[in-house]
Formats: structure tokens, sequence, C-alpha cells
């Protein structure tokens, strides 16, 4: 892993929000190294800082909010420091790009699909419009819209979701990026157009070759794209590893609650496993590890002292006091445990989501 | 367990159509429908975007009207015209729960008010104290606190605002509730909160669901029988571990082969089975929803019926070599 080309690397990032005469820390000190093509994905409950984490990536906070901290290199150029859009130009849109949930909110409803793709390549690649018409039919195509020379003139409204969806990606992708940005990509879709997305973004990263970031609270979202995976809880990245560490070594309490409520381990009859209690609120100071209030294995540490990074191996590392030497051992629950031979049991012949090949 | 002769049949749908005027033209949305759901039971809908489901669920709370067939409820038609005195016991018995917790509610109101809406719209309380008592009975009942009653939607997360959505319903007391998507929106923890609370209400209150969804892994763990469709039409129902075990239908398989598994090793070597109709043999007379096994019932021609007899035949003797 250490001799990977290192393509972007966040350090130290906080970010802090003006809310009235109040100020919340949104990221708390969050340090990032982002491999040239790699697949990371970012997982965590809802408010835990994902969105505004990547966002600082392409200076796309509200204007509320600020970097209070923290340095962010790409190519040698800290982004903490780009104010203006001019600063951001050839970097944003162009070089890291990024699809969001809901495709309508990047679509304009009132001009065609094709005047929409046309107009990134050409602002982009200085290109003449014919040009542009043409790489758009070609991206159009690649990202599965069959006919697409003849939908090239048709609005929004006349695609499905899934179909939108893909539009928003053929933009994203027609500038080249070295970085794309996945912010919750499918979860307005449903699980059907939601594989088949899946699918094509990883086709297209392996012909284009650049890094995606993943964002979601989809676990087996995370298990079909990612080869890293970090999780955030209250505005950090309490764990990261490599997505088999991520779900079969998991080592912050948190990621074990975060794995333990999936419906696909539930069992008929009985409860499925949830988080008690509500997220910290990010106005106060955070004392301790944050998510200790609702950590059934919370240790009297976890309420006074923030824990640091403890190696777990080269590629894994946790935030956690359990991983202390000093620590009392705990063993994770038994849910989440053997996990690959309960999903692998699952998924063969006789087991409730077994899928008989075609022939 | 697929004995259903001593169930009470609660609400059913009989050669239900729905059609919409989509540019001029009229488009089915819902296309012969036929269904039961017995009392006590969560019956599921599942399929891809667009396929109907919002359809049913709106009819079902008579606010699609039919183009063909009827929705039977305890006995008595409740589609088309019915007594203004029906309608009051309809509007009373099947609560609905929404996707988009937050569109549901009034954000402007109160939570009191919110959860109080409709036991003002019917009257259904003696006096302000009988009132009250109600409201905090049923946000007790949601594992909400009588004093969040002053607080506004917004004032919530998602989850909580969920469980406000189901205390609303709950507190009419109603006897099937239509349950569009409720967890959608929400984190996976929060999924497995309100999912655990509609378990509870059923098995306290006999409460019944029409539980909708796109998704079979949260609809696996949720259902006592399931329903498949696509394009409108029902490719096949069955009792939930029936569907798991003898999947028939090529639309269910696809649908199954796109469960999303927290296991990175098995997730990258999966392959999608995807469902395109174009590529199938439809050769044949008309299909038809048949059962081929008691309670198990999937859409198909004589022809098609032969081979998944053949397949389930197949499928069952695997099954008893497996259980060995
Ligand atoms: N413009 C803003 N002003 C004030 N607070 C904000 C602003 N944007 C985000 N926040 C807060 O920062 C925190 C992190 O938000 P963020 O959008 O990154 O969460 P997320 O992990 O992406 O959640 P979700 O899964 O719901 O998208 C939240 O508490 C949120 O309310
Ligand atoms: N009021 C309406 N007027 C015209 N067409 C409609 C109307 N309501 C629904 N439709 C159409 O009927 C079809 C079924 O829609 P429906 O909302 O029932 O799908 P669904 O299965 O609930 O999908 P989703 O999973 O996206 O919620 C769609 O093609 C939709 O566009
Ligand atoms: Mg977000
Ligand atoms: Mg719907």
């Amino acid at each position: 892993m250490s001799e990977r080309k290192i393509i972007l690397s966040a350090k130290d990032i906080e970010v802090k929000f003006r809310v009235r005469d109040n100020y919340l820390t949104a990221i708390r000190n969050v340090s990032l190294d982002l491999y040239d093509g790699e697949t990371f994905a970012i997982v965590g409950e809802s408010g835990s800082g994902k969105s505004v984490f990547t966002k600082t990536f392409t200076g796309m906070l509200e204007s509320n909010g600020e970097i209070s901290n923290g340095s962010i290199m790409f190519e040698g150029k800290d982004l903490t420091k780009l104010v203006t859009d001019k600063d951001w130009e050839g970097i944003r849109g162009k070089k890291i790009s990024t699809i969001f949930q809901d495709p309508m909110t990047s679509l304009n409803p009132i001009r065609t699909i094709g005047s929409q793709i046309t107009e990134v390549i050409i602002k982009h690649q200085g290109v003449s419009a014919e040009e542009a018409k043409a790489q758009a039919v070609e991206i159009m195509e690649k990202v599965g819209i069959k006919n697409a020379a003849n939908r090239f003139d048709e609005y929004p409204f006349q695609y499905s979701g899934g179909m939108r969806q893909r539009i928003v990606i053929a933009i994203a992708l027609s500038c080249h990026p070295e970085i794309l940005i996945c912010d919750e990509p499918t979860t307005a879709l449903d699980v059907t157009i939601q594989a088949q997305i899946l699918q094509l973004i990883k086709e297209l990263q392996r012909d284009l070759k650049f890094t995606t970031v993943y964002i979601t609270h989809d676990l087996g979202v995370v298990a079909n794209v990612a080869d890293r995976v970090g999780v955030m809880y209250g505005g950090q990245i309490i764990e990261y590893g490599t997505a088999e560490e991520i779900f079969f070594d998991p080592q912050h309490p948190y990621t074990w609650a975060l794995l333990s409520s999936l419906p696909q381990l539930g069992e008929k009859g009985q409860d499925l496993y949830y988080i008690t209690g509500t997220p910290p609120s990010l106005y106060n100071k955070i004392l301790g590890d944050a998510f200790a209030p609702r950590n059934k294995y919370a240790l009297k540490i976890d309420f006074v002292e923030e824990p640091p990074f403890f190696k777990v191996s080269d590629t894994h590392y946790a935030k956690t006091w359990l991983l202390d030497p000093r620590a009392p051992k705990v063993e994770k629950p038994e849910v989440i445990n053997n996990l690959h031979e309960k999903i692998e049991k699952m998924t063969s012949k006789g087991g409730a989501f077994y899928v008989e090949q075609q022939q | 367990m697929s004995n259903s002769s001593n169930k009470e049949v609660l609400l059913s749908l009989k050669g239900v159509d729905i059609s919409f005027a989509k540019d001029g033209k009229k488009f089915r949305a819902v296309k012969n429908a036929n269904f039961d759901i017995y009392r006590g039971e969560t019956f599921s809908l599942v399929g891809e975007s667009g396929s109907g489901k919002t359809t049913i669920g709106r009819a079902i709370m008579r606010i699609n009207p039919l183009s063909a067939g009827e929705i039977i409820f305890k006995g008595k038609r409740i589609s088309g015209k019915i007594s203004k005195e029906e309608d009051m016991d309809v509007i009373r018995s099947i609560q609905m729960i929404f996707q988009d917790p937050a569109a549901s509610l009034n954000e402007r109101a109160t939570i009191e008010y919110c959860v109080s809406e409709g036991l003002y719209n019917f009257h259904l309380y003696k006096d302000e104290e009988d009132r009250i008592a109600k409201v905090d009975a049923a946000l007790e009942s949601v594992g909400l606190l009588p004093e969040h009653k002053s607080r506004y939607p917004h004032e919530f997360s998602g989850g909580q605002r969920q469980r406000v959505g189901i205390a609303r319903a709950m507190i009419m007391e109603p006897e099937l509730i239509v349950a569009d998507e409720p967890i959608s929106a929400l984190d996976v923890s929060i999924r497995a909160q309100v999912l655990n609370l509609m378990n509870k209400f059923k098995e306290e209150k006999g409460l019944t669901y029409l539980f909708i969804a796109h998704d079979l892994s949260v609809v696996r763990f949720i259902s006592d029988r399931i329903a498949v469709i696509h394009l409108g039409r029902i490719v096949e129902i069955a009792e939930t571990e029936d569907l798991f075990k003898y999947p028939l239908h090529p639309y269910t398989i696809s649908l199954l082969s796109a469960v999303p598994m927290p296991d990175p090793i098995i997730e990258k070597q999966k392959d999608l089975v995807v469902y395109d109709e174009s590529k199938r043999d439809l050769s044949g007379p008309k299909p038809i929803l048949q059962e081929i096994r008691p309670g198990h019932f999937v859409f198909a021609n004589d022809r098609e019926m032969a081979e998944y007899e053949v397949k389930l035949q197949q499928m069952e003797k695997e099954r008893a070599e497996l259980d060995k």
C-alpha cells in the first residue's frame, strides 16, 4: 500500500458552521489519504459528517461554514487555501467531480439532456459544438442509454429516475475527472437499478481509471464497491481499513453496531439490533469517545479522554480504547461473528439469499 | 403454516385495474391485481420503482379510483361509491404511514396537534382529558415522551419523526396499516428501530400491515407473505419462506440477486441477474396468476407452468437432500 501514489491528502481537517450566534463543529480533525485509482467508501449515520467532509475537497461548503483547521493537498496545491470560483477553476467539476443523491437537483428540468452534457464538455475542453455532441452521445451510450442520439434532445422528465442518475454520471464523467465523489448516488433508486448503477460506475472506473469516493449508509453497497472503508461518527473517522478488514475484523464498537443492525442479519420473530440514544450534539465540546454514551462496551476512560488511533494492521486503524493493551478483552457481538461464513451460507444453495445462476 | 382456510380475510383485491391518462392515452398502472390479506399478518408488496405499489396502496385508501375490479374490506366493498358512514369507518380503520416522515407531518403544527389530528377530525374523544391521555399513550407506545408534545417536527431526528407518523396512525386504533416504504429514507440503525416497532404492534394489537418496499432483505425480515409486482402486474405471491426457498418467476430472481449483502468477498464476485422481458419466450396462451403449490402463486401460462413445475420439483428434491 505504501508504494501506491497518494492522489489527495487531507490532514487534520476541522469544519465549523455558524448557526445564529453559535458555532457547531461538524468535522473534528479528520485526516485521510486517497490512493490513485482506489474506491474509498465513507459510511456512518445521518449527520456524522460524510457530506461536509467531502465537500471540502471541492470548496462547496455552504457560506456559513469554514475549514477552521487543516490542509488538503492535491497536485501540489492546498485546496483549503482556494477561495474564489476562479481559484477553483480546473479543479471543481473538472478534476474533482461530485454526483449527488437526487438526480433531479443536479439537472435543469427545462433544458434538454443533450445540451446539459455538451455544456460541460465545451466548458472544460473548449471543443466545438459538433465535437461536443459527438462526445456527449458517446458518453450517453457508455452509461447505458440506448438510442442515445435519438434521446439527446429529450428533457429530464422524459427519463426515469434510474436513467436520470445515469445522465448525472455522464455529466460528471464527461470532463474526465481524476476523483469522482459519489454522495449517496443510489439511495433514491430501487435495488435493481441501484445494482446496475454501481456496476456501471465500476466499469467506467476500470476504463477511465479515476479514483472514487463513495458516501453511503448502506453497508451492502460498501461491500459491493469499496477497496477501503472509513467509518464516520460524530464528525470523525473512527475506523478505517480494507473492506475485508472492516467487515470481517471490525474493532470499534460503533462499527460493530452498524453491522449488527443490518436487516440481512435479522432473524424473523426477533428484534433487530439497533443503536439506542441519539448522536452527540455538535455544539458542545465532545469529551472522550463520542460514541461512549450509546456504547454498552464503553470503558471509564471513554468518557473523559479521546482515544488515539491504534494500529491493527498496516492498512487498518481504529480509534477505540478497547485496543489499548490495558483494556479488558471484549468480543464483538455474536451476530457479526464469522460474518463471512454466515453470509456464505445465506448465499449458497439452501440459503435464504441463494440465487440460481441462469443457464 | 400454509393452511389459510382458517384465517380471516381482512382485505381483498379482486381483479383490480387502475389506469391513468398519460399523453392522451390510457396507461394501465395496475393490471388485474388479485390478492387477500389475512388479519394479523404482514403482507408485503415488492417491486421496482414505478411498478404500481403506491398506486395500489392509494386505491386501498380510497384515493385512487379503480377502473375495474373491487376492493373488499371485512366482507364489504369499499371501492367505488359507498355510504358516508362506511366511508368514515374505512378512513378510520385503514391508516397509512408514508415514506418521507418530514413530508407527511405539518411542519408548523406541534407534535401534539399532529398526533391528535385524526381524533379532532372524527371527534374520537370524550373531552380534553381523554384526548390528552390518548396522545400520551400513543406517544409512549412509539417510545416518545409526553414532554415531546409541545415540540415541532423539525426538532426531531428522522427516526423520531417516523415514529410520530406511526403514533399518528396508531391513535386511530386502525385494523390495517398501509406502510409505503416507511424506512427507505432512514438510516440503517433507525430502520431497525422502526421495523421492531411495527412488529411490536402486530404482536400486541394483532395489527395487519400492507408493507410496501423495494428491498427484499427488509421484506424477508418483516413479512409473513410477499407479493412481487412488475410493471403493474403481480408475478408471484408466496409465504416468505417459500418465496426465498423456491423463487420461480425470473423477475423475483432478479430482485433476489439485487439484494446487497454485507460481505465484500461475496458481493464482489456476484453476478447480477437482470430481468429483461424482451428476452423471454412469451409464446403460448395469455398467462394468468396460478397456484402452483398451496399459497404459492405465479404468473404463467400453461407452458410456463409446466416449466415451473419441473423446476420446483427439482428445487424441492434438492431441499429435501439438504435437510437430511
Ligand atoms: N450549512 C450548515 N449549517 C449548519 N450545520 C450544517 C450545515 N451543513 C451541515 N451541517 C451539520 O453538519 C453535520 C454533518 O452533516 P453532513 O451533511 O455531513 O452529514 P452526513 O453524514 O452527510 O448525513 P446524511 O447521511 O444525512 O447525508 C450535521 O449535524 C449537519 O446538521
Ligand atoms: N396520479 C397519477 N397520474 C398519472 N400517472 C401516475 C399517477 N400515479 C402514478 N402514476 C404512474 O403509475 C405508475 C406506478 O406508479 P407508483 O407510484 O404506484 O409506483 P411505485 O411502485 O410506488 O414506485 P416507487 O417505488 O418509485 O414509489 C408509474 O408509471 C407512475 O408514473
Ligand atoms: Mg450526506
Ligand atoms: Mg411508491
